[in-house]
């Protein structure tokens, strides 16, 4: 099911939380949600999943409106809510009973779903223990075991891996990952290197518009206007490679990083590359060129860049 | 239907869990059976084969025993976010409103089911008017089902549970005794229409063995309009 969104709006008193937003996720991608606190990514899901009415514009989901079907689609979405809500005073199994009856899991079902869900969300120790009792990490995985009990088709997840720790967020990615394959999968969350792992495409948002919509790379190959290279030259005074190096025409700006470690720091031209004319130059006077590391971009710069005024 | 029964269902759960249930039930016997058979114009000072004695009293504690387990009902779930989870499933928001007001409904019944040995008793010792004592289980049940009903909606406009209590007995009160108390100091039609608004003349018409449609249309309707504003006031998240 395909997730299409036009013109979403939504108002709180005099502030706009999301302003115009429209965007498509389909079947077999997941979709990061970024953006600072206050962005409007939990507003965008809230309207998504139903829970707030819609402002204005448009969520569609398959070809029906969530405005007029809400009641409908429910059952086909799978949501885990910011701060990951429970019912503390109830066991596991109960909590994931009662989530599959809800939803409508037909009654024969409900045991070996809920079974397949402790054994995926690595439960099976705590399935026992009231909610309440359990660590933050496993009330986590409890909230994703209870998105995904009716086996949704569209998943929503806000901030899925916080209060997990690093085993758990690499089981988390990965579970999302493999869900992803065939499902409508929409995730926001704070942590940057988790959207690179687990997500086909990104979308920033700032102040409830859209700010940036691609993948990982395209977004950088956006935001990259010039190369940065870290080099480390021996055999040769650092004064004498520093000029030598800001000879090379492709050569916009060279500064030295640790003079007695004879550690530079390169920025070509806009659209221009060093690499080969450095490594010519170390040839042609006999130096020997220990360390070459391009420098990416990096998201953070990016989401920085692009959510900060 | 279903879906409402698998929410009554945790609800009872939940009140049973969390002692609510035990506590209510062991109180409510308590307070009855003492005024009932001990102490007061209990059954053996007034020397007369009757419930009426328990049906006064039982018309007093489930006024104040039924804001004691509404108030939960919906603050809770609103102060900690899980009303979020549980609206986003498959179930509209009618169904969380009848699933919870029958789950406390449930649980009252269970209570007053636990007194029918005081029926049994007095029909074994005297000459008991079993129409009128069905009568007065009716009424209970059905001032029961207005109070939870008016105790659910104010569950529903705040998220604290002490603040649902009080209002509940606020409401509450201008049904049990107010209406009544002004309805004598008023003539003409405002007294007319004070004393209909008042529960206990109500109450007092059926538990004294006329079953009348007035009364019964009385009742259903506070039930069924503290059902739609409890709706109403969890739908209207979706218009500001």
């Amino acid at each position: 099911m395909d997730i299409r969104i036009e013109n979403l709006s939504k108002r709180y008193g005099s502030q706009k939380a999301v302003d115009q937003l429209s965007f498509e996720v389909k079947t077999g991608e997941i979709l990061g949600f970024l953006g600072p606190n206050g962005a409007g990514k939990s507003t965008t899901m809230k309207m998504i999943t139903g829970y707030i009415g819609i402002g204005g514009g448009e969520v569609r989901i398959g070809d029906k409106s969530v405005q007029e079907y809400s009641d409908d689609l429910k059952k086909h979405i799978g949501y885990l809510p910011e701060n990951n809500p429970l019912y503390l005073d109830m066991p596991v199994i109960d909590y994931l009973g009662f989530c599959a009856a809800l939803q409508g899991v037909a009654k024969e079902k409900i045991e070996e779903r809920i079974r397949l869900m402790v054994r995926m969300c690595g439960l099976n120790a705590e399935k026992h223990k009231k909610i309440g009792e359990l660590s933050k990490g496993f009330r986590q995985r409890v909230g994703l075991a209870q998105a995904m009990i009716h086996d949704p088709e569209i998943l929503i997840l806000d901030e899925p891996t916080t209060g997990l720790d690093p085993n758990q967020i690499v089981e988390i990615r990965k579970l999302i990952r493999e869900l992803g394959k065939e499902k409508t999968v929409i995730l926001s969350t704070h942590i940057l290197p988790e959207v690179e792992a687990t997500c086909d495409r990104i979308l920033i948002i700032n102040k409830g518009k859209i700010v940036a919509n691609g993948t990982a790379e395209s977004l950088r190959k956006q935001a990259t206007g010039q190369e940065i290279l870290k080099l480390r030259i021996e055999d040769g005074t650092a004064d004498q490679i520093l000029h030598e190096l800001r000879r090379i025409k492709s050569v916009d700006l060279v500064e030295v990083m640790d003079r007695s470690m004879n550690r530079f720091e390169l920025q070509s031209r806009t659209g221009a590359s060093s690499k080969r004319e450095v490594f010519k130059l170390c040839v042609d006077k006999g130096w020997v060129l220990t360390e070459l590391i391009p420098i990416e971009t990096r998201l953070e710069d990016i989401f920085r860049n692009l959510t900060t005024n | 239907m279903h879906t409402i029964w698998v929410i009554t269902k945790r609800e009872l759960q939940s009140f049973f869990d969390s002692l609510i249930a035990y506590i209510m039930l062991v109180l409510f016997l308590g307070f009855s059976g003492f005024f009932t058979w001990l102490y007061g114009s209990d059954i053996f000072l007034v020397g007369q084969a009757s419930l009426e004695g328990f049906f006064g009293i039982a018309f007093w504690t489930l006024f104040f025993f039924i804001p004691a387990l509404t108030m939960r009902l919906l603050a809770e779930e609103k102060k900690t976010g899980t009303i979020e989870m549980l609206l986003t499933k498959a179930v509209t928001d009618r169904q969380v409103v009848i699933g919870k007001f029958l789950s406390t409904f449930l649980l009252i019944s269970v209570a007053l089911a636990f007194t029918i040995p005081y029926a049994v008793t007095i029909y074994n010792i005297g000459n008991l008017d079993v129409g009128q004592v069905i009568c007065g289980y009716v009424g209970l049940l059905l001032m029961s089902g207005a109070y939870i009903s008016i105790g659910l909606y104010a569950s529903s406009v705040t998220n604290n549970q002490i603040v649902a209590f009080l209002t509940a007995l606020f409401i509450g009160l201008f049904f049990h005794l107010i209406f009544d108390v002004l309805s004598g100091n008023f003539t003409g039609l405002v007294g007319q229409v004070l004393s209909t608004l008042s529960l206990s003349n109500h109450f007092e018409s059926i538990s004294r063995g006329v079953m009348d449609t007035r009364d019964l249309i009385y009742f259903f309707s506070i039930i069924l309009l503290g059902l739609f504003l409890s709706e109403l006031s969890l739908t209207k998240r979706n218009l500001d």
